[in-house]
């Protein structure tokens, strides 16, 4: 029996502000399981702490709502235990950037099969509206004090230094979009990264929908707004290595690095860098321990009757002078 | 009369200390002597000096002497810090060149210890330098061997016609030991034996490295015949290891289906990952091939979030760790408490606060492993005193985690993990694996914390079909959802704690704490301490002194009434532990409302000898003690 759409709603009270872009994401997450059928029991979706952290609370399947900056560790360690899973990890962009930065680049350079998307408002919401690492430098939100005196991170080109093989951005108001880019990033074999431009109604007054929206860059012959969001798909942008020779592949990272540095009047989304030549970490395993797939960590038996099953004889002998 | 020997190398780490006393343990073990080792070494690659003691007895040994009946100085710095721990009758091998080496001469010696040594030599009138040590040595009727090990080498060059060889300083650790072995009068063939199995893994040079043995052997023996002690055969007792500190508790986290370990290199702990890692692939009974999945992570906080991960898949996954990395710990391990997660932290002590003595041992994180996270939530904090118990002990601690839904801090310690000895062999067959109430089918509705009588709920695991549920570091409701409602906030916080009464009444007597010997003077301790204890009580009661002594495994809910119950004819009770303020002291006095009678404790680093508290003992049979001893032997 198919399992619908509402199969993956929980019944609980989202509390998130009105026009919250977090709504985007959440729907989006649900649509593209549904469509991909993967059955609730069959997923887990990890979070960090934050407005973006209760997004877990809201899917029913497998909910695992973590530690503000530490959602990847806790993600990585469950799809390394158990490979049959589908792991979707999901955080805000202080979670993510700022006390989770280190995690993030690690997790790059492990390139652990599995998705995380980034709710990415430049703002710390659930505290009020302090300065995130996405914030740029000078940029004033409405409840700042002071001008941010922090450089922004760049968490496109961050995520393709680091090591992840399918790096995104997407825009929450166009679900759509996102969800698509969802099912490919769950269907990427490696680490795949969503950076989720998303509107803070409450504590961002600068990228609001409306500034997404290019209202205040009205063509002067059609007299109406040119959107800054455009996808990299509707262009002639390749983002695939598909190759393993290093100059393609060098070719590839220096175009979705310079990609990565657009922004202003026009804002690419869609897929910056996709790399499925690149190992991922399950098979790294496989290198050393042949059948991890067929018995990973979480299928395997260790006792028969309340007595341990693992010879360690051999072991042993090899301890006795 | 008991052959008890000790025998001490040392030189600048990276000279093959370790293997020397690998080798010469070994050899030990096979001539059928109980071993305890110990290593100390600075935190350091390359340079500093290190060194190991060796002790073999006719008796089982649990811990060291002072001083040591031989010596093998690779270099002039090992003389001056141990020639004169050399007890009489004992023997001095040295490096020849070595002799009129000053102390202004060895840059790694520290400042104040070089003040000190200025100071001693100055009250002997004596020069600052090797052969002082070397007469003072003689004057306490040390014998003095010196050897030069660079012509040692040119000679077996010539011999074996290969030049080259003449510049092989890495086969100096070979020649020492050869060297102790021959003036021993020991059997040559557990020497190239034991060669043969530690060099099993580069089998280009195991030929080389025997015959050098060979030719080191006979030529001490020779020279030095006059030498009267003897290292003979003696009974070897069947099924007998040479184990390491840091196998005890990997070899119990592979039986008992440990299947998942992420770590942060760390002092002294990564020894057990790697070993994990390089027996990754598992013989499984009537099954394919298991494995552990080892994850070297970017630091300790994911360490432990890895681990928390793993574990919500139903896998029984631990960390490993030392005091600075436990202490990135403490947020997770809150939310493993919160959350009912079963984890196991390994956490093998070293000399804090900070980086402290980064490879020096000590026991000062008993009450931070007691109360580390915030807010309140039920652990289990349990110590092992020796590499034994830490096998049996790491299987138990799975079965706690498991049983009782929660993390457990097992505590070990830089004096277990770099000890070497030999003990009986491990016995698989007394461990048990008791997952509790982890659930393998699930049909209907399905509340992760659902509330049960003894607060322990029936646990489902990521991937298991109708056993969804949710996590959080928030409070949470029965599903696992937010929940900020004061009168569920009250039942969850009930629920989590009826686990403290479980775990004192389910947890075995003979698992909370467990008692040697009978006598109104009662010792408690915990942990590492053991060893040495138990040795020192032997030899009170050889003097007619019984001493018993109370080893309190479990710390974490501190079984008060079982101890009450053991302490209540006592009535001389002494602490003994390697910290400065007597922690399990502090627990004893909030849970018991007893102030011990008297302290030993210990905090240079350095481990307790059985020696050191014999004399402290001593001191309180006799009425001479302060209430607070503090133990300052060993370099």
């Amino acid at each position: 029996m198919a399992i619908k759409l509402g199969d993956y709603k929980t019944g609980v009270h989202n509390d998130w502000c009105p026009g919250c872009g977090d709504f985007g994401i959440v729907n989006a997450i649900q649509m593209s399981l549904a469509e991909m059928q993967i059955p609730k029991h069959k997923t887990a979706i990890f979070s960090g702490i934050g407005c973006s952290g209760k997004t877990s609370h809201f899917i029913n399947t497998y909910g695992v709502h973590t530690l503000h900056g530490r959602v990847l560790t806790f993600a990585q360690g469950a799809k390394i235990a158990n490979p049959e899973m589908t792991i979707v990890a999901a955080g805000g962009d202080g979670d993510g950037l700022g006390i989770g930065a280190g995690h993030f680049v690690a997790a790059g350079r492990r390139n652990v099969d599995m998705t995380y998307i980034i709710f990415d408002n430049a703002v710390y919401g659930l505290t009020k509206g302090q300065a995130s690492p996405t914030l740029k430098l000078g940029e004033q939100t409405k409840s700042l004090s002071n001008p941010n005196p922090n450089y922004n991170v760049n968490p496109i080109a961050l995520a393709i230094s680091s090591g992840f093989t399918f790096v995104a951005r997407s825009y929450s108001y166009d679900v759509r979009q996102l969800k698509d880019l969802i099912i490919s990033a769950i269907n990427h074999k490696g680490l795949a990264f969503i950076d989720v431009l998303q509107p803070c109604p409450t504590y961002n007054d600068l990228y609001t929908r409306d500034w997404f929206g290019g209202l205040d860059q009205v063509n002067e012959e059609t007299k109406k707004p040119t959107p800054r969001i455009y996808n990299l798909a509707d262009t002639d942008y390749d983002p695939v290595v598909h190759y393993s020779t290093i100059d393609e592949l060098n070719q590839k990272l220096g175009q979705a690095l310079a990609k990565s540095l657009e922004w202003g009047n026009k804002i690419p989304t869609g897929v910056f860098y996709k790399n499925e030549l690149i190992t991922p970490y399950t098979k790294r395993i496989t290198d050393k321990i042949p059948n991890y797939l067929e018995n990973p960590a979480a299928q395997q038996k260790i006792s028969k009757n309340g007595k341990p099953i693992t010879d360690i004889s051999k072991l042993l002998d090899s301890l006795i002078v | 009369m008991v052959f008890d020997y000790s025998w001490l190398i040392g030189g600048p780490q990276g000279s093959g200390v370790d293997t020397a006393a690998n080798i010469f343990s070994r050899v030990g073990a096979k001539l059928g002597y109980h071993v305890f080792g110990k290593r100390e070494y600075h935190s350091n690659i390359k340079g500093l000096h290190s060194y190991f003691v060796v002790r073999l007895s006719d008796n089982k040994v649990r811990s060291n002497v002072n001083g040591a009946n031989m010596m093998i100085a690779f270099d002039a710095e090992t003389m001056i810090r141990h020639g004169l721990s050399i007890s009489k009758n004992g023997v001095i091998i040295y490096d020849s060149s070595i002799v009129n080496t000053t102390i202004d001469q060895i840059p790694t010696i520290e400042a104040d210890h070089r003040v000190r040594l200025d100071e001693f030599f100055k009250s002997k009138n004596m020069e600052p330098k090797v052969s002082s040590i070397i007469e003072l040595a003689k004057e306490s009727g040390v014998k003095v061997y010196p050897i030069s090990f660079w012509d040692t080498l040119s000679n077996i060059a010539d011999e074996l016609k290969r030049p080259e060889l003449s510049r092989m300083t890495r086969m100096f650790n070979v020649l020492g030991v050869s060297f102790s072995l021959g003036v021993l009068k020991a059997p040559i063939a557990p020497l190239l034996e034991s060669i043969e199995e530690i060099f099993s893994a580069k089998p280009a040079i195991v030929d080389l490295n025997k015959k050098a043995a060979n030719f080191a052997y006979n030529y001490a023996s020779a020279k030095f015949s006059d030498f009267n002690i003897s290292l003979d055969e003696t009974d070897k007792k069947p099924n007998t290891m040479l184990v390491q500190g840091h196998q005890g508790s990997a070899l119990g986290k592979i039986v008992c289906g440990c299947r998942f370990q992420s770590y942060y290199p760390i002092t002294p702990a990564s020894d057990e990952s790697e070993f994990l890692e390089s027996n990754e692939i598992l013989q499984v009974n009537e099954d394919r091939p298991g494995s552990t999945t080892i994850v070297q992570t970017e630091d300790e906080i994911s360490a432990i979030g890895m681990a928390v991960g793993a574990s919500l898949t139903g896998t029984r996954s631990a960390t490993s760790t030392s005091g600075p990395g436990f202490s990135l710990m403490a947020e997770t391990l809150g939310w493993a408490g919160i959350n009912e997660v079963p984890v196991v932290i390994s956490l093998f002590q070293r000399s804090g606060p900070s980086t402290g003595l980064p490879t020096r041992h000590g026991q000062d994180d008993l009450l931070f492993a007691i109360n580390a996270g915030h807010g309140e939530f039920p652990r289990i904090v349990y110590a092992s005193g020796d590499v034994e118990d830490s096998f049996y002990d790491t299987t138990k601690c799975f079965n706690f985690a498991d049983v009782f839904q929660l993390p457990v801090i097992h505590i070990l310690d830089k004096f277990i993990a770099s000890s070497v000895v030999t003990c009986n062999r491990f016995e698989p067959d007394l461990v048990s694996i008791d997952r509790g109430k982890l659930l393998e089918k699930i049909d209907g509705d399905y509340k992760r914390f659902a509330h049960s009588p003894d607060g322990i709920s029936p646990r489902s695991k990521l991937g298991l079909e109708n056993g969804v549920f949710w996590n959080t570091g928030d409070e949470s409701d029965e599903h696992g959802h937010i929940s900020e409602d004061p009168v569920n906030r009250i039942q969850m916080m009930d629920k989590r704690q009826k686990k403290v009464e479980q775990i004192l009444t389910l947890v075995p007597k003979n698992d909370q704490a467990v008692v040697y010997g009978k006598s109104d003077i009662c010792i408690v301790s915990w942990g590492s301490p053991k060893g040495p204890i138990l040795d020192a009580i032997e030899m009170h009661r050889k003097e007619g002194h019984e001493i018993s002594f109370i080893d309190i495994k479990l710390l974490e809910p501190f079984p008060t009434e079982h101890i009450k119950s053991l302490l209540k004819d006592s009535s001389v009770i002494i602490d003994i532990e390697a910290n400065m303020t007597a922690q399990l002291g502090s627990l004893i006095r909030k849970n018991l409302l007893k102030d011990p009678d008297y302290y030993v404790l210990k905090y240079t680093g350095r481990p307790m000898t059985c020696i050191e508290i014999f004399d402290s003992l001593k001191k309180i049979l006799e009425k001479k003690a302060e209430k607070r001893q503090v133990l300052l032997y060993g370099d």
